[in-house]
């Protein structure tokens, strides 16, 4: 946006608040209400149908010492680390597949895609049949190809990598097209006068497009890191948070305190801190962009 | 002498494109196969009768296929039901958002609203889940329960930030001469924006209805958490199939099937608008 877009738009700016009105009246309900009712909430002792009482910061004291909910915190990393990693670097590769023209390619992107738009507790259900340990498919192809056969989402152990197996499936295709979009806005004179210079494509890889895509890399890693953390419906529908608690990540922590044991102040009060590691996480990644921009 | 030693250099090139082809063609293939194998079996799975879906090793093919999976998921299910509150809260929610976001992402592209942008991307990041502990006690409260309304309401959480979002970036794209030739010209602000800025955002507010169409249709937490046995979304009652049935793959598979499906349509009708969504804005519900 330029100085003199900047000047007209504050002259006219009064003039647009009708148009933000009824959006904005809406959004007040759905959504600010619930962040205010929230916090309000969290200092309180509320069970459902039980008594309503101030208790002031009881509830994230409570927390601190809570294992069920550290443990919960310490799984959520662990799943996020891996459910980042795996799809942007798949991504990224994936990206400059796409990048390069050839028969069918815009057909088989939109196939690379269906994962993430396919409804996911569909698929999460299709996974679990095949998570089966007698009769799962995936363990007839590892034994077929002479593998030892796994206990997939069944197995305190093996649980979150499953998990991660599909959630990179799902979503490896949403960093690729990011990516892809930073690949289509690239100027072809770097590369021109790198490959007059001799340059391989390797080091135009490493030298040219990765520092030129660098922000849509950084894009895809904080929307892939905020996804990864709010993870839900694929953990609710093949694990529950099992067996056990071994895939009880905090946003499952915070749907069984609020909706199984309806503890809605002590489940308020986990929201809060949830919400606030994902706002953490993203300015801390956002803040990482600038000084990228900056050297 | 030459020419040989040419057509030498030029075949052993060639070669080396067709490697280099034949290795570019792998790997898209290696791209491409875990999403068509994934869905092919989940075809196979719903094609098959109870015998072969239970066999090990797994049939691979349904030899004779039979629909009986999907006749039973009608039969034995209020399948119609919950398809009709999907296509009610999924319509609603879309044209409702599209309503309230086309003016909104006008508005704040205009003035330049950046603080109320700010709020769309913090709602954007914020858990599903922690919108539902005050809407679930206020709808209680309203003694609402009962009807499709609270789960409409909530749906409005994911499709008008997705409406907003996209169609603010569509209108700062849009050359600002034509409407301020028209402001000169005596136009109200809100004529410009009807009879000139929405005819020229028409794709965009084409990719913000498929994008908050898709991402209400797939929504799962809402519904599972505020719907009764007469208000479930089709993806809520495909969870509920596993609950109350032992394992009974076919007709399953055939749900999920039926559930995803339009979605899968739409995708593979309109990609080159999701794609355009998805890339710009980077949106995902819930």
């Amino acid at each position: 946006m330029s100085a003199a877009n900047g000047l007209r738009g504050r002259n006219y700016a009064r003039n647009y608040w009708p148009f933000l009105l009824p959006a904005g009246v809406v959004v007040l309900g759905v959504i600010i209400f619930p962040w205010l009712f929230t916090l309000y909430m969290s200092l309180h002792e509320f069970k459902v149908g039980g008594d309503f009482a101030f208790i002031g910061f009881d509830n994230y004291v409570r927390l601190a010492s809570d294992e069920r909910f550290l443990w919960s915190v310490l799984r959520t990393l662990y799943f996020t680390v891996l459910a980042v990693v795996l799809p942007v670097g798949l991504g990224i590769a994936a990206a400059t597949v796409f990048h390069r023209k050839f028969p069918l390619r815009s057909l088989a992107r939109t196939v690379f895609i269906l994962p993430m738009m396919a409804t996911p507790v569909a698929i999460a259900l299709v996974w679990t049949m095949m998570f089966h340990p007698q009769l799962g498919v995936l363990n007839y192809i590892l034994t077929s190809v002479g593998l030892p056969p796994s206990q997939w989402s069944y197995d305190s152990v093996s649980v979150i990598p499953t998990l991660v197996m599909v959630e990179t499936w799902q979503w490896t295709p949403l960093v690729m097209l990011i990516v892809l979009g930073g690949l289509a806005s690239l100027p072809a004179d770097p590369y021109e006068a790198a490959r007059l210079d001799g340059a391989s494509t390797w080091d135009m890889f490493r030298h040219i497009t990765v520092p030129l895509v660098w922000p849509h890399i950084i894009v895809a890693t904080v929307i892939r890191t905020i996804d990864a953390l709010k993870a839900f419906d694929l953990i609710f529908v093949v694990s529950g948070g099992g067996p056990g608690t071994s895939s009880e990540t905090m946003n499952l922590f915070l749907y069984l305190q609020a909706f199984s044991f309806y503890n809605m102040g002590y489940a308020a009060a986990v929201t809060v801190v949830f919400f606030v590691i994902i706002l953490l996480v993203s300015l801390l990644m956002f803040s990482a962009r600038q000084q990228k921009q900056w050297q | 002498m030459a020419m040989s030693m040419m057509s030498a250099a030029t075949r052993k090139r060639r070669r080396g494109k067709l490697a280099s082809d034949i290795g570019f063609g792998l790997a898209v293939f290696a791209l491409i196969s875990p999403a068509i194998l994934f869905f092919l079996w989940m075809l196979s799975l719903s094609l098959k009768n109870e015998i072969d879906n239970m066999a090990f090793p797994p049939v691979f093919i349904p030899w004779p296929p039979t629909l009986d999976n999907f006749v039973a998921v009608f039969e034995k299910n209020d399948f119609l039901t919950y398809t009709l509150n999907s296509i009610f809260v999924s319509f609603g929610a879309t044209g409702l958002a599209l309503l309230l976001g086309v003016p909104a992402g006008f508005g704040i592209a205009k003035a330049q609203a950046s603080k109320a942008a700010a709020v769309i991307m913090i709602a954007r990041v914020t858990p599903g889940l922690s919108y539902l502990i005050p809407l679930f006690l206020l709808f209680q409260w309203l003694d609402m329960g009962g009807t499709l309304w609270p789960i409409l309401i909530t749906h409005l959480v994911i499709t008008v930030p997705i409406v907003v979002w996209v169609m603010i970036g569509f209108f700062e794209g849009l050359p600002h001469e034509l409407e301020e030739a028209a402001l000169v010209d005596g136009c109200t602000i809100w004529q410009a924006f009807r009879f000139i800025a929405v005819p020229l955002a028409r794709p965009g507010i084409v990719v913000a209805m498929i994008l908050a169409f898709i991402f209400s249709w797939n929504n799962f937490i809402f519904g599972v958490v505020l719907a009764g046995r007469e208000t479930r979304t089709l993806p809520v009652a495909v969870y509920n199939v596993i609950s109350f049935e032992q394992i009974s793959w076919g007709p399953l598979a055939a749900a999920a099937l039926l559930v995803t499906a339009p979605v899968l349509l739409l995708t593979l009708l309109m990609q080159k608008e999701i794609v355009h969504g998805l890339t710009a804005g980077g949106v995902k519900g819930g």
